[in-house]
C-alpha cells in the first residue's frame, strides 16, 4: 500500500475527500510537532513568550481536530467505505484525538515553563527532560513519518521506542525523587519537571498510539495491547 | 502552515506527494494476479451444497472457471462481483436453471446433502421444490394471491385437504411477512399488488413446497429502500430455517445480510471470507479493488 492506494477509486471526488483527509491529518501532525518541539524549549530555556505561543497554537489544533473528524464522518455516512477506506477513516479518527491529545501534554508542559520562569528554575532534572523530550520528539515525527508512507515497519520500530522511553521515564523519577528527599526545599520546583517529564511519556504512549494505528490501517491488524515483538510478528508476517 | 515543520520534507528521504487523483505508475489489474486457488475459507464443515471444480460454458465460451465451494446449512452466504463475472451463473447452475439454456453446459460436481444435482435421474421438478429460487424481477402468476402460493404445494401434492392448502398459504405468507398486508384480498390478483409486496409474494410463494436451500438472484435490486429493508429482515428470519445464497450487486446489502460472502472476477472465485472480514480486510487485493470502488 502506498499513498497513490487511495487516488484509485472509480469515484474521483472520493479520492479527493481521502485525500484532503489525509493531508489534514498530516498538517494537524505538523502543528502538534512543532508544539512539542516548542514546549521543550520553553522549559529548557526558561522562554516564556515561547511557552504562550505554544498555548495559543491549541485552538488551532482542536479545530484541526474537528475538521477532520467531520470529514471522516462525512465520508462514513457518505461513500459507505470498506476494508481499506474503512480502516483508513477509523485509524485517522483516532490519530486525531492522539495527536490532540499531544498538544494537551506540550501545553502542560509550556505552563511548566511559565511556571518555572516565575517561581525559579529547578535545580535538577533538565538533563531527563532534554533527553527524554529528544526521543519522544523522535518518535512522534517518526510515528507521522511512518504514517506519511504507509511504513509498517518503521510503526513498528516507533512501538519498540516507547518501551525504552518507559524505561527512561522510570530511572529519571528514582534519581529525582532521591533528590527531593536529600533536599525538600527543591519540591515545588523539582515537581514540575516531575509533571513535564510525565507529559513526554505521554506523549510517547500516543506517538506508539498513532503507530499501532498506521500498522492496522496498512495489515488489517489490531496490534494494540500486545508486546512489541507480537507486534513486529503480525507485521511480518504477510504483507 | 508557515511555522510548523513538515515531517514530509526532512528526514530519510521526502515522500513525493502526487496530487488527489494521480494513479501513479501503480494501475490497478496491471500488478494484481488472479490467486492460483480461492483464498479464504470456501470450504465449510457442515455443507449442505458442495461444488468441486465446476465449469460452465455458454457454447464455446466458459463462463465460470474451476470453482469450489460449499455453502454451509443454515448459512446466508453472498455472491457478489462486477456484472459477467459469472455469480448468476454460478447460482443458476445450484437448482439446474441453466438447463433451460440449450448451449449452456456444466461440468463439475455439484451436490446437494451428498446427492449428485446433475444426475440424470434425478428429477429436475423434485430438485427445484428443494433448492427455490427467487428472482430479481418480482415475477407473480397472473392468478389470485392465494393461487400464486397455493401452485407449488398443489403441483407436488403436499395438501390434501383444502384446510391444509389453507394452512400452506398463511405460514408461507406470514413467513414472507406479507400476511397482515394481504390477509383480506388473498382472491385478488397477485400482480396488483406493490413491487415489494409482489417480491415478498414470489419469496412466499418460494417457501410454500419446503425448500431447503433459497437462492435469490438480485431480489432487491428493483425495490425501494423500505421494501429491501423488508426482504433484508425476512432473509435474517428464513436464515434459521433454510440455507440461502443471495447475489446481489449491492455491496452494503452483502455485508449487512450475509454469513460469509464470495467474490468473483472474471469466471473465478477469488475470495470467499466471513462477511466481516470481506469488508474490513479482504485477503486477495482484486476483492479489496472491487468492494472500495477502485474498479468496476
Amino acid at each position: 500500500m502506498d499513498r497513490s492506494h487511495f487516488g484509485q477509486h472509480s469515484s474521483s471526488q472520493f479520492n479527493e475527500e481521502m485525500e484532503s483527509i489525509r493531508s489534514h491529518l498530516m498538517e494537524m501532525g505538523g502543528l502538534v510537532e512543532k508544539q512539542v518541539i516548542d514546549a521543550l524549549q520553553a522549559l529548557l530555556q526558561a522562554d516564556s513568550q515561547l511557552a504562550d505561543k505554544v498555548l495559543e497554537t491549541e485552538d488551532r489544533v482542536d479545530d484541526m481536530e474537528k475538521l477532520i473528524d467531520e470529514e471522516c464522518a462525512s465520508v462514513l455516512a457518505l461513500r459507505q467505505p470498506a476494508a481499506s477506506d474503512l480502516r483508513m477513516v477509523i485509524a485517522v479518527t483516532k490519530c486525531v484525538s492522539d495527536l490532540e491529545r499531544i498538544g494537551d501534554e506540550s501545553a502542560k508542559i509550556a505552563r511548566m515553563a511559565v511556571q518555572l520562569t516565575e517561581e525559579g528554575e529547578s535545580p535538577r532534572g533538565y538533563v531527563e527532560v532534554r533527553h527524554i523530550g529528544n526521543h519522544v520528539r523522535q518518535m512522534l515525527r517518526d510515528a507521522l513519518d511512518a504514517f506519511a508512507r504507509f511504513d509498517a515497519d518503521k510503526a513498528v520500530e516507533v512501538a519498540a521506542e516507547d518501551n525504552e522511553v518507559d524505561l527512561e521515564y522510570r530511572s529519571a523519577m528514582r534519581s529525582l525523587v532521591t533528590f527531593m528527599m536529600e533536599d525538600p526545599r527543591s519540591i515545588t520546583r523539582v515537581l514540575n519537571i516531575i509533571w513535564s517529564l510525565r507529559a513526554l511519556e505521554r506523549i510517547g504512549d500516543h506517538s506508539r498510539n498513532i503507530a499501532e494505528q498506521l500498522i492496522y490501517l496498512v495489515k488489517g491488524k489490531d496490534v494494540r495491547h500486545i508486546p512489541v515483538a507480537e507486534i513486529q510478528e503480525q507485521v511480518s508476517g504477510k504483507s | 502552515m508557515e511555522t510548523a515543520p513538515n515531517f514530509t520534507d526532512t528526514g530519510n528521504g521526502p515522500a513525493s506527494i502526487p496530487a488527489a487523483g494521480d494513479k501513479g505508475d501503480n494501475t490497478m489489474d496491471a500488478d494484481i494476479r488472479y490467486p492460483e486457488n480461492t483464498v479464504g475459507k470456501p470450504l465449510v464443515d457442515d455443507a449442505k451444497m458442495r461444488m468441486r471444480d465446476v465449469n460452465v460454458f455458454y457454447g464455446d465460451k466458459q463462463a465460470i472457471f474451476d470453482v469450489s465451494l460449499d455453502i454451509g446449512n443454515n448459512e446466508v452466504i453472498a455472491l457478489i462481483g462486477p456484472s459477467g463475472c459469472g455469480k448468476s451463473t454460478f447460482l443458476r447452475s445450484l437448482n439446474r436453471m441453466n438447463d433451460t439454456i440449450d448451449i449452456c453446459s456444466v461440468k463439475g460436481e455439484l451436490t446437494l446433502d451428498e446427492q449428485n444435482i446433475y444426475d440424470p435421474k434425478l428429477d429436475v421438478v423434485e430438485l427445484r421444490a428443494r433448492v427455490g429460487m427467487v428472482f430479481q424481477k418480482p415475477n407473480p402468476f397472473p392468478k389470485s394471491i392465494y393461487d400464486n402460493v397455493a401452485y407449488g404445494p398443489r403441483l407436488h401434492g403436499l395438501a390434501s385437504k383444502r384446510y391444509e392448502l389453507d394452512e400452506i398459504v398463511e405460514n408461507s405468507l406470514r413467513k414472507a411477512g406479507l400476511w397482515d398486508e394481504v390477509k383480506d384480498r388473498l382472491d385478488q390478483p397477485g400482480t396488483g399488488l406493490s413491487g415489494g409486496q409482489q417480491q415478498r409474494l414470489c419469496i412466499a410463494r418460494t417457501i410454500s413446497v419446503s425448500p431447503e436451500v433459497v437462492l435469490m438472484d438480485e431480489p432487491c435490486s428493483a425495490l425501494d429502500p423500505i421494501a429491501t429493508a423488508k426482504i433484508e429482515e425476512l432473509i435474517d428470519e428464513l436464515s434459521s430455517q433454510y440455507t440461502i445464497a443471495i447475489v446481489t450487486h449491492s455491496m452494503q446489502q452483502a455485508a449487512r445480510v450475509s454469513h460469509r460472502t464470495a467474490y468473483f472476477h472474471l469466471g473465478r472465485l477469488i475470495e470467499v471470507n466471513e462477511t466481516n472480514k470481506v469488508f474490513t480486510s479482504p485477503d486477495h487485493q482484486l476483492t479489496e479493488a472491487y468492494i472500495t470502488g477502485r474498479f468496476g
